[in-house]
C-alpha cells in the first residue's frame, strides 16, 4: 500500500490535500477503504456546514459495519463528491482520486496531521 | 486432540497458508481465523449467484453419532423425526433445550443405517457434543467429537455442478438437495453433499484435513473458465441473508423457539421412538399453540426505500413506538438496497404494513415489510 507523499493524514484515516487558495480536499485513506470493505452508502457532510477538526461530519456505511467520517480540520464545506455519493464503491478503487469525499476552507489546521511516512508508521502498512 | 484453546490463539484450518497467500481479509469466527474476504465481497457474492464460489468452512462442527440406537437417539435429542432419514439423505434440524429455547440449528447426515454425522455451528460445536453426550445415557449409541476429523469445502453457484463433475465420478445429477454419499473428489476420499447455505445450488466437500489443500487447489483450477472465485464469510453471511435462512445468533438463541423463529415445521411431534418423548417436547406443544394462536412477534423482512443499512439489534419503529427488532441487517447486492431480518410485533408484520421504519442511530427510514425470503433461485 503506498498513500501519496504529498498528502497529511489522520489517526482517523482521513487524508487532506495541501490546500489551494484555502481549500483543501478530503478523503480516507486506501487502509481505511480496505478495513471497511465494500462502502454501500456514504454521508457527506453538506456544503455551507462547518466542520470541526476531529469531530464526526458524516459516516460510511459497508456491508459489516458503518464508521464515522471525521473532519481533519476545521473550516466550510463548499463542495461534496456527487459521484461518491452515486457511487460509493469509488472509496474503494480510487480513494485518493475519484473517490475523494469533500472540499474544506481551511480555517484552522490541528497541529497533530501526520505526513505520509508518519502515517504509514502509524497504519503499520 | 486440541480442543477449546484460549481465546486469544484463534484455531486455524488446514487452509490457512492458502487463504494468506490468496491476502485474504481474515478475521476471528467463533474462535477461529477465518477468510472474510479475499477482493470485494460483492463480488463475491455476484459470483455464487451467477456463476460459482469457493468457501472453507472448516470452522463448522462434525460429531459422528453411530451404533444400533443411533436414530432413536437423535429422535430424543433433536427436534426431528431423525430415524426416519433415508441413508444418504440429509436433514435440518435443531436441539432444543427443556424449556424449548433453541441450544442450535444442525444438518444432520445418515451416512449409513447406524451411522449419522452431526455438523453443528462452530460457536456451538461445545455445546451440541455435551448435550448429546448427555442425553446418550442408556441409548445404544456413540458420540464421538469428530471435528478434527475434517476439514470443509463448498462449491457453491450455478456453475458447482460443472465444476465438481470435472473431478469426480460420483452421480451427481441423481445427488438431490439435502442428500449426502460417500465419493471421490479429485483422487481423495470425500463425503459430497448437496447442501449450502447461500440460497444457491451446491455442494459441500467432508475431507480429512490433509486433503484439503489439495482439494481447493484441484477446484480452484476446475473452475477457472467458469468463473470460480474464492468467497469469505462476508458473503456467505449476505447470501444467507438474502436467502431467508437463520444464524444461530442473530435470529436463533435459547431465548427463542422453534415456533418464535417460525421454523415450527421443523419441531415434529409424531415420533415413534422412545415412545415420542423427546428433550423439550411439552414446553415445545406449548409453543406450538402460542404460535398457532396469537404469536407475540413475528421474523419478517424488511426492506429499505434509502440506503442506510440497518444492523443487528436496531429498534423497528411504527408511530414512534418500538414494535421490534432487526436481527441481521446488510445492503442486499442482488436488490441493491438495504435488507433486513427483525423480530416485529404480530401487528406490524404483515406484508406491506404502512409506516414502519427502522431507527438508524436516530432517523426513522422507511422499510418495506415483506415476506421472507428476499431471492429465491430460478430452478
Amino acid at each position: 500500500m503506498s498513500n501519496p507523499q504529498q498528502l497529511r493524514y489522520t489517526k482517523e484515516h482521513e487524508w487532506l490535500s495541501t490546500p489551494e487558495d484555502g481549500v483543501a480536499t478530503v478523503g480516507i485513506t486506501e487502509f481505511a477503504a480496505n478495513a471497511l470493505g465494500d462502502v454501500v452508502f456514504a454521508q457527506l457532510p453538506e456544503v455551507g456546514d462547518t466542520v470541526t477538526a476531529g469531530e464526526a461530519c458524516g459516516e460510511l456505511e459497508s456491508t459489516k459495519s458503518v464508521s464515522d467520517l471525521y473532519a481533519p480540520v476545521t473550516g466550510e464545506v463548499v463542495e461534496t463528491n456527487q459521484d461518491v455519493v452515486d457511487d460509493p464503491s469509488l472509496v474503494n478503487s480510487a480513494p485518493y482520486e475519484g473517490g475523494w469525499l469533500f472540499k474544506v476552507r481551511v480555517a484552522e489546521e490541528p497541529g497533530e496531521l501526520l505526513t505520509a511516512d508518519e502515517y504509514q508508521d502509524f497504519s503499520g502498512n | 486432540m486440541n480442543h477449546a484453546p484460549p481465546s486469544s490463539t484463534p484455531r486455524k484450518t488446514a487452509l490457512d497458508a492458502v487463504h494468506r497467500a490468496l491476502g485474504a481479509t481474515m478475521t476471528d469466527f467463533a474462535g477461529w481465523d477465518m477468510p472474510l474476504r479475499y477482493g470485494s465481497e460483492r463480488d463475491e457474492h455476484t459470483a455464487v449467484r451467477t456463476r460459482a464460489g469457493l468457501f472453507d468452512l472448516s470452522h463448522m462442527g462434525e460429531i459422528t453419532v453411530s451404533g444400533p440406537a443411533a436414530g432413536a437417539l437423535l429422535d430424543y435429542a433433536l427436534v426431528g423425526n431423525i430415524g426416519s432419514v433415508a441413508v444418504g439423505r440429509a436433514r435440518y434440524t435443531m436441539i432444543c433445550q427443556e424449556d424449548g429455547g433453541i441450544l442450535d440449528d444442525l444438518i444432520v447426515y445418515r451416512l449409513g443405517e447406524d451411522t449419522y454425522m452431526v455438523v453443528a455451528n462452530a460457536s456451538n460445536a461445545q455445546t451440541v457434543l455435551d448435550a448429546l453426550t448427555g442425553r446418550a445415557a442408556g441409548f445404544d449409541a456413540e458420540v464421538r467429537d469428530d471435528r478434527d476429523a475434517y476439514a470443509l469445502l463448498a462449491v457453491q453457484g450455478p456453475q458447482s455442478p460443472g465444476i465438481l463433475g470435472k473431478l469426480t465420478d460420483a452421480d451427481l445429477d441423481g445427488l438431490k438437495y439435502y442428500a449426502g454419499l460417500p465419493g471421490t473428489v479429485a483422487g481423495v476420499p470425500a463425503l459430497i453433499a448437496r447442501t449450502g447455505y447461500t440460497g444457491e445450488d451446491g455442494f459441500e466437500l467432508f475431507v480429512e484435513p490433509r486433503y484439503a489443500e489439495g482439494l481447493w487447489r484441484a477446484l480452484t483450477e476446475a473452475g477457472e473458465g467458469a468463473g470460480l472465485v474464492p468467497c469469505g464469510l462476508s458473503c456467505r453471511d449476505t447470501l444467507r441473508l438474502e436467502a431467508g435462512m437463520p444464524l444461530y445468533g442473530n435470529e436463533l438463541s435459547t431465548a427463542l423457539t422453534p415456533f418464535d423463529a417460525g421454523l415450527g415445521r421443523v419441531v415434529k411431534f409424531d415420533k415413534t421412538s422412545n415412545g415420542g418423548a423427546f428433550v423439550g417436547r411439552e414446553a415445545l406443544e406449548a409453543a406450538a399453540e402460542r404460535a398457532a394462536g396469537t404469536p407475540p412477534r413475528k421474523l419478517v423482512g424488511l426492506i429499505a426505500d434509502g440506503r442506510r443499512v440497518p444492523r443487528a439489534g436496531y429498534r423497528v419503529v411504527a408511530d414512534g413506538t418500538p414494535v421490534g427488532e432487526v436481527t441481521s441487517g446488510a445492503p442486499s447486492p442482488t436488490l441493491g438496497r438495504p435488507v433486513a431480518m427483525a423480530y416485529v410485533d404480530a401487528s406490524h408484520a404483515a406484508p406491506g404494513t404502512p409506516g414502519v421504519t427502522v431507527d438508524i442511530r436516530g432517523s426513522q427510514e422507511p422499510y418495506e415489510v415483506v415476506a421472507l425470503p428476499f431471492y429465491k433461485r430460478q430452478k
